[in-house]
């Protein structure tokens, strides 16, 4: 009978569970999850000593003072701790980068991506990918040397440290973050898409700009936050060549510290552990992760909302 | 001027001895003589890679999109009497003029109405009175203009894969082509969708000509004028449809048409 509840299921050996495969099936999973939770480990671990360090920080230092001041002397005789003295220079000289390189990158991804044929592409692409491979203080250097000195043939008063010469370095160092991102998305348009728009007529710069762009905003957006990240985040460029003074100003011919440029200053001198100076730069650490990770969010919000639908 | 005449038929476009080379060298066409007669109807069969789709995609030059790609022979376009395939010809005139409809849906990540005026703002076209109006009649003569004219400006993946369809023949339409290209353009789509396609094309032949590949030799038989066979990069017999079906001169064709072959 077909509906007869069976009993006293007898199970053939042939069927029965594989215990050699579902060992290695469990250590094999168990392998992989330890690898995800292990980067998830390290990131809990730096907010965890970003925040116990920043704790006694503000138990000196009201938020509000924190947050409003535009002074930041911590190691002086007067101290006084404004963020925002550190912050201005950190978005001023990331304002100054996107400014080079969203244009220039993204220009370079269309053609890289709708014009260059596959032997341009082929050599450009890895030649762009090699500029990421460029230690920083390099650029840093390049910047203090060579683009400030020129810069200042155009405008003399412009100071030797400065936050548009390492500024515009920096937008040539993350155009191929821009390019080498937005590319990949644009390519990952179906060909479908494009052959629809010469279908009607529509030029190569028209399909581009018309059509695939727009089809692979997400990408692009994507690339722009990463460029982002990576400007706010970046240090020996701006310690070296945009000076190491905290400055509250967005004047971009005017000379700044950056947060992460007084990071390194500070952790490269020699202070006492545990002093308020020690203390404040996990303060300023904990706010640029807080900056990245808002970022972050910012990103992948504008994915999901610009997701790739062809 | 030329006689542009056969069955009675006056021929809007014809290949002459058309020969066509992929990248790699394959010879995807040889010698295709065919012509596409205005007002009418030209279905294109054959077993997959027969190269009925390589022809039609001639028409619009869109092999020139992938580098290597060679024609040789001619496709004259009337009443110019020019070979489109001319190096001196402009791809981009001859798409304006002869427009496509794919195998799946591809409208642009726009909307509705976006997706029309496309073709128009591509040829400069910016009256927004002129671009309502040609948005309307092209959304209309695609039978769309009922299920969308509330949300023209919803996105056009909103729309169901049928309408998708009939969006992207009213993108075509807009441009007021003299031959549609249709490469399979059913395929993607379930029966009631088709129907209403197939019901639309023969509604526009009146206005244009058409030329369609097709896989299923029902549809062929059911909207074309005319039908081509096709085989192995080969034109084995072109006639009227009624004649094709119910008694070709070929045993080829009669083979596949039965479907004892392919």
């Amino acid at each position: 009978m077909a509906t007869k509840v069976m009993q006293d299921l007898v199970i053939s050996p042939e069927l029965a569970k594989n215990f050699r495969r579902n060992f290695t099936e469990k250590i094999i999973e168990f392998g992989l999850l330890f690898s995800a939770v292990f980067a998830v480990f390290i990131t809990t671990a730096i907010v965890y000593v970003l925040v116990s360090e920043a704790i006694p920080f503000f138990q000196h230092v009201s938020i509000y003072e924190f947050l409003t001041d535009t002074v930041w002397t911590p190691n002086y005789s007067i101290k006084r701790y404004g963020i925002l003295a550190l912050i201005s220079g950190t978005l001023t000289t990331t304002f100054i980068a996107l400014l080079v390189a969203v244009p220039l990158g993204t220009i370079t991804a269309i053609y890289l991506s709708e014009f260059a044929s596959h032997k341009v592409r082929e050599t450009i692409k890895p030649i762009l990918e090699l500029l990421v491979g460029v230690p920083t203080v390099v650029f840093g250097y390049f910047a203090l040397m060579l683009v400030t000195p020129l810069l200042q043939k155009i405008y003399p008063d412009l100071t030797t440290f400065n936050m548009l010469g390492p500024g515009i370095v920096m937008g040539i160092m993350i155009v191929p973050y821009i390019a080498s991102v937005s590319e990949d998305a644009m390519r990952a348009v179906p060909m479908a898409m494009r052959e629809g728009a010469y279908a009607m007529g529509a030029t190569r710069f028209q399909t581009a700009i018309k059509v695939i762009a727009p089809a692979a905003t997400s990408g692009i957006v994507a690339s722009y936050i990463l460029a982002i990240s990576r400007a706010v985040g970046e240090t020996m460029i701006v310690a070296v060549a945009a000076g190491q003074q905290p400055n509250f100003t967005f004047n971009p011919v005017e000379s700044a510290a950056t947060i992460t440029a007084y990071i390194v200053s500070v952790a490269l001198g020699d202070l006492e552990h545990g002093g308020i100076g020690y203390q404040s730069i996990f303060a300023a650490g904990l706010t640029l992760l807080v900056m990245t990770l808002m970022l972050n969010i910012l990103g992948h919000w504008v994915r999901k909302k610009y997701a790739e639908r062809y | 001027m030329v006689a542009r005449k056969k069955h009675n038929e006056i021929i809007k476009a014809e290949s002459k001895n058309l020969n066509f080379f992929y990248a790699d060298g394959t010879q995807a066409l040889k010698g295709i003589n065919l012509p596409v007669y205005e007002n009418k109807i030209t279905a294109l069969i054959g077993p997959s890679g027969c190269g009925k789709s390589t022809y039609l995609r001639s028409f619009n030059r869109m092999h020139d999109l992938y580098p290597g790609n060679r024609y040789e022979g001619e496709i004259i376009l009337y009443p110019d009497n020019t070979n489109i395939l001319e190096k001196k010809v402009d791809p981009i005139e001859v798409r304006m003029r002869i427009s496509m409809v794919f195998q799946k849906p591809n409208p642009f990540p726009k909307s509705i109405y976006e997706n029309v005026a496309y073709g128009l703002r591509v040829r400069g076209e910016r009256n927004k009175r002129v671009l309502d109006d040609k948005v309307e009649e092209a959304l209309k003569g695609a039978s769309l203009w009922g299920e969308v004219s509330e949300r023209l400006h919803d996105l056009a993946f909103n729309l169901s894969g049928g309408q998708q369809q009939r969006l992207c023949i009213a993108r075509a339409l807009a441009t007021e082509p003299e031959i549609m290209l249709f490469d399979e353009p059913t395929s993607a789509l379930d029966p009631i969708a088709t129907v209403n396609i197939e019901e639309l094309m023969s509604e526009l032949k009146k206005k244009l000509s058409i030329l369609i590949v097709t896989h299923n030799m029902q549809q062929a038989a059911r909207i074309s004028d005319y039908t081509a066979y096709m085989y192995l990069g080969e034109l084995i017999e072109h006639d009227l449809t009624d004649k094709i079906f119910t008694n070709p001169s070929k045993k080829e064709t009669e083979d596949y048409i039965t479907g004892k072959f392919g």
